[in-house]
């Protein structure tokens, strides 16, 4: 059977800080181009990617004083794309990716909601998603149905 | 974060000049709103087709411009890229705001 994978494996590193989220995605984005995802995909993976990686320096990395870094990694598979981003911050209160619902849209004016959407928004595009605590460092493997 | 204003009878369209509204700039975003609309009373457009890119921090400080306009006053958004449009229709923030496929649909449905 001919192998069905275009890009090989890739790992990345970014700046644990909030500036350098842009430049990280852009780096991942970059390294999918051989892919050719549609508009679609491409926003589907960007999006959960960028929602990953803004938990990571909001909760993850908000007390760390010194530099860090994040790593992505990534790879093909039959089901998709299997991306795992790694950081040495502290580890998820509960043990566990926290599962989001959708804020509650359907309230009072001066009660709509103005944040909660980022889990709910990776629960929402990726087709599984994986959180380990391994050693000093947060695995959370995320699988995107793309490029398939 | 830029933004350029102009304004038609009963509407003041809000441009946004960037290609992401993320959270790198969305407390920038949120205080340039601010400026761009204090003091008005008319229905505010958000014309977003510049924007390829909001994340939900991005989201939150739309939501957050619209709840500083106060319950009377009414932001609509125009020109949603696909990316954008997805976030929107996902967290079904779609339904909250008036959005319109371009600014001109805008302006003929506010009858200017």
């Amino acid at each position: 059977m001919p192998d069905p994978t275009v890009i090989p494996p890739f790992a990345l590193s970014l700046d644990g800080a909030e500036g350098a989220v842009r430049e990280g995605l852009a780096k991942a984005m970059a390294c999918l181009k051989p892919l050719g995802l549609s508009v679609e995909d491409a926003g589907t993976v960007e999006l959960v990617l960028a929602e990953a990686l803004n938990n990571v320096v909001e909760h993850a990395l908000a007390a760390t004083k010194e530099s860090t870094t994040i790593e992505i990694r990534g790879h093909q598979t039959a089901f998709g794309l299997r991306l795992t981003v790694i950081d040495r911050g502290a580890p998820m209160p509960t043990g566990t990716a926290p599962v989001s619902k959708a804020p509650n849209i359907d309230v009072a004016f001066d009660d709509l909601p103005e944040g909660g959407f980022g889990w709910f928004m990776i629960h929402s595009l990726a087709t599984e998603v994986h959180y380990a605590r391994v050693g000093q460092s947060n695995l959370l493997c995320l699988q995107l149905p793309v490029g398939v | 974060m830029e933004l350029t204003s102009s304004k038609e009878p009963g509407l003041h369209i809000i441009t946004v000049q960037e290609q992401r509204i993320d959270a790198s700039v969305a407390l920038a975003f949120k205080d340039r709103m601010r400026n761009a609309t204090e003091g008005g009373e008319e229905t505010v457009l958000l014309d977003l087709n510049h924007v390829n890119f909001i994340d939900s921090s991005g989201l939150g400080a739309i939501v957050a411009a619209m709840k500083s306009l106060g319950p009377a006053r009414k932001l609509v958004l125009a020109g949603l890229t696909p990316t954008v449009d997805k976030v929107f229709r996902l967290t079904r923030m779609d339904s909250v705001f008036g959005v319109f496929p371009t600014v001109e649909a805008a302006l003929a449905d506010f009858g200017s």
